[in-house]
């Protein structure tokens, strides 16, 4: 087997040639990894993972430099009634936040990322989205989550995409890419699967399951599609890729399924925040108030967690 | 502030804590009795013998040692109930105390759970959701069929054989009493079932679920004991039937005992089931068929998938996939949830893995087993891969019946079909593909009784299981697992 480090002398491999998936092998596969019993410390110790894993979201059209450093604030002060938690791993704007958002988080070890390339949609030609790109990174953004074009996907120009990416990456400089699926728009996960290649191929350092705005997003399904990919990648190249799944997590139980998933697919090297983001908005919350639970053995009503 | 991880600190490991099943709800005596004729009946030698736990080897109850006498006492039991009581009845009246045993075991089907696992050291998500709901819906389906049978065999006439004499293994020990006694019940035939000496306590608890359903005396009798007390059922000249799981070796016994008696029989034996990976199969749900073909239940699985066959192109691909599956696989206490392997079911058991590794070795093959901890105090064994075997291997011609996996390639699907099927045995097979005409073209070559495809180890009441050749006759579950249970005029 060819172990490379770097890039450089990749073979591109014929993406029609992707593996198939069998999604009743794979809803099998996900049931097993949710009927693992997670309790006492590795529930505490998979909770604290995961705040730290999370990419704290606003992508709304509405969004101020107000909202953005109110979220940012949160992101660094998660629950300060409970000392010793972590931060969340970033904070994940729209480019035009990008200034205020990495101004705020300054200093603290709470990375930027922002969504680029005509996020969500994607629709719009090269220049637009390699200009949109540029703009956010020179704003400061440490980490860029490009969406790729499911029209030109669907319709087979894998090149196209590839492509597409390749150029991002480009202009990504220092930051680190992440490239967005948007799996809901492929349907089938050997759609899912051969995307994930493309965009790991050309140069993803991350590979990310959906904007959030289309139904459905991170499946465990999906993810687990993603993941197995990521797997075969590293058995292939010796190039870890991140992964992250976003939109739809939204409790604890999830979230710990989802690292019980990452576990046992990739091993716990990828249990960190630089190999494996939750991209939500109100996970965090959730898992403050299991750890509460955890800490006093009740639940506290949902007022006493900040909403940022 | 932030606390933060990164690589440079060190990988974080991430173990799950213990999540022990209770045992606070079960309720286990410390001697069972035989039950006979309704009741619970002493052993006629006065001789008990112990039953322990395979995961730390602490004994659990002491059961009866059946002789002669007490089959004896069984079979005239089960005659006069069906003579009197069970041949006579509305087979609408059959089907409710039926229903009433299936909807029993699912009230305490926790109960039922947490003492096969102790028992059989098979782990508890297994018994949760695999032995326990299966048996209650084999229960459940065949009482369904109680008074259908005119439409099951339409235009003949249906009689019940009589009494049946059922044998079960040790390794689903209450489903498999389940597959015998639903379907004997249901056509009207009255029961004495012997379970296997190392397992005896989830067939007990059934006797005490099929007393609270308030079956008349004598329809349902079991017997605990070793071999012996199996002989004893097998030559008893008043039962009708012998219905037998087990081994290919026992099989060939009962065979020879029956022979040129009037005694019908069904022998569900031995398997050395062939899994095939195509090379356009989908690879990584084939690892965890793989995986879920042999390690499904320590391997102790007669339709286990022992012999992986993976095309030549794939072959690599699916080695390293499968290894680096293995050691994600947590071999520990039956009893906690989180456990996918647990012990092996006795220690005899062991010897015979232990025998074959041996034999493995001796013959040159290949061997990898994980990196993983072993439990110390019980019966226990790691997965195993043997590579590097032919055709002319012992450990890929005979039955191990352990967590022991041969792998073979293959370059065309015709020579995977002559390897398949050149076994003493053809209890199942599996076949992974993306196609559907490779599905449809290995089915009908293979000789096993049962096929998956694209899946393994899938069982459902309304499906008909046994085998071909040295792997037994007459079919268990759905509309065949009737037949062999009924005359038809």
């Amino acid at each position: 087997m060819n172990k490379m480090k770097g890039r450089n002398n990749l073979v591109i491999p014929d993406f029609n040639q992707s593996p198939c998936i069998d999604k009743v092998g794979v809803e099998e596969r996900v049931a097993r990894f949710q009927t693992r019993s997670i309790k006492t410390e590795a529930k505490m110790q998979g909770l604290k993972m995961a705040l730290n894993m999370i990419d704290l979201t606003t992508l709304e059209g509405k969004d101020t430099p107000g909202k953005v450093k109110q979220m940012c604030y949160k992101a660094q002060h998660l629950h300060d009634v409970h000392p010793g938690l972590p931060t969340v791993a970033a904070v994940c704007v729209y480019p035009s936040m990008v200034g205020v958002a990495a101004k705020a988080v300054s200093g603290s070890g709470v990375k930027v990322a922002s969504v680029s390339t005509a996020f969500p949609s994607g629709q719009a030609p090269l220049a637009v989205k390699l200009a949109d790109t540029k703009f956010a990174v020179a704003e400061g953004a440490d980490e860029i989550d490009m969406v790729i074009s499911r029209g030109k996907f669907l319709s087979g120009e894998y090149n196209f995409v590839f492509d597409e990416i390749a150029a991002i990456k480009e202009v990504c400089g220092e930051a680190r890419l992440k490239v967005i699926l948007e799996t809901g728009e492929l349907v089938t996960l050997d759609n899912v699967r051969r995307a994930s290649d493309i965009a790991m191929y050309a140069g993803a350092d991350f590979i990310k399951t959906s904007t959030g705005k289309i139904s459905p997003a991170a499946t465990m399904q999906v993810t687990y599609t993603m993941l197995e990919a990521i797997r075969d990648f590293k058995l292939k190249t010796g190039i870890k890729i991140g992964m992250k799944p976003a939109g739809g997590i939204s409790n604890s139980k999830l979230a710990l399924h989802n690292l019980v998933m990452v576990k046992e697919t990739l091993g716990e090297e990828w249990l960190t925040n630089e190999w494996f983001r939750f991209g939500a908005s109100s996970l965090a919350n959730d898992v403050l108030m299991q750890i509460m639970k955890a800490e006093t053995g009740v639940y506290q009503s949902a007022d006493y967690f900040s909403k940022d | 502030m932030a606390k933060k991880q990164t690589k440079k600190e060190g990988v974080v490991t991430w173990d799950y804590s213990p999540a022990p099943e209770s045992t606070g709800h079960i309720n286990l005596k410390k001697q069972y009795d035989h039950y006979i004729d309704g009741k619970w009946v002493k052993p006629s030698s006065g001789k008990y013998f112990d039953t322990i736990n395979p995961a730390n080897k602490e004994k659990l109850a002491e059961v009866a040692y059946g002789n002669d006498k007490d089959i004896d006492k069984a079979v005239k039991a089960a005659r006069k109930a069906y003579k009197n009581v069970w041949s006579k009845m509305a087979p609408s009246e059959r089907a409710k105390y039926i229903y009433r045993i299936a909807r029993l075991m699912q009230e305490r089907a926790r109960e039922f759970a947490v003492i096969e696992t102790l028992d059989a050291g098979k782990v508890i998500r297994e018994s949760r959701d695999v032995d326990v709901p299966l048996a209650c819906n084999h229960f459940f389906y065949y009482a369904g069929w109680a008074d259908k049978l005119e439409y099951a065999f339409p235009n003949r006439k249906v009689e019940s054989l009589g009494v049946a004499g059922q044998i079960t293994p040790w390794n689903f020990p209450l489903l498999m009493a389940a597959w015998k006694i639903a379907p004997a019940l249901a056509t009207g035939n009255t029961v004495v079932l012997k379970p296997a000496e190392t397992t005896p306590l989830t067939a007990l608890k059934l006797a005490e679920v099929i007393h609270d359903a308030g079956l008349p005396p004598g329809v349902v009798n079991i017997v605990t004991g070793y071999g012996d007390t199996g002989a004893a059922l097998v030559n008893h000249d008043d039962v009708d039937k012998i219905a037998f799981t087990g081994s290919t070796g026992v099989g060939k016994i009962i065979q020879k005992a029956i022979a040129g008696t009037n005694k019908k029989a069904t022998l569900e034996l031995g398997g050395k089931s062939a899994n095939i990976i195509l090379d356009d199969a989908p690879l990584d749900q084939a690892v965890e068929g793989i995986v879920n073909g042999i390690f499904f239940n320590q391997g102790h699985v007669c339709c286990a998938g022992s012999r992986l066959f993976i095309q030549e192109s794939v072959a690599e691909t699916v080695i390293e996939k499968l290894k680096h599956r293995l050691n994600s696989l947590i071999i520990g206490d039956p009893m906690d949830k989180n456990t996918d392997i647990g012990a092996i079911n006795s220690k005899a058991q062991l010897a015979t893995i232990d025998k074959y590794i041996k034999i493995g070795l001796d013959e040159g093959a290949t061997m990898y087993q994980p990196d993983c901890k072993i439990p110390k105090g019980g019966y226990f064994f790691p997965p195993t891969l043997f590579m590097d075997v032919a055709q002319s291997s012992t450990i890929v011609q005979e039955e191990i019946f352990g967590p022991v996996l041969t792998i073979q390639t293959f370059r065309t699907v015709d020579e995977v079909i002559q390897k398949a099927n050149n076994s003493p045995y053809g209890l199942a097979a599996g076949i992974w593909t993306d196609k559907g005409s490779r599905i449809f073209n290995l089915t009908t070559k293979l000789n096993a009784g049962v096929i998956w495809a694209n899946t393994y180890n899938k069982f459902d009441p309304t499906s008909p299981f046994g085998g071909y050749k040295e792997s037994g006759f007459g079919r268990e579950g759905g509309l065949h697992g009737l037949s062999a249970y009924v005359k038809l005029k």
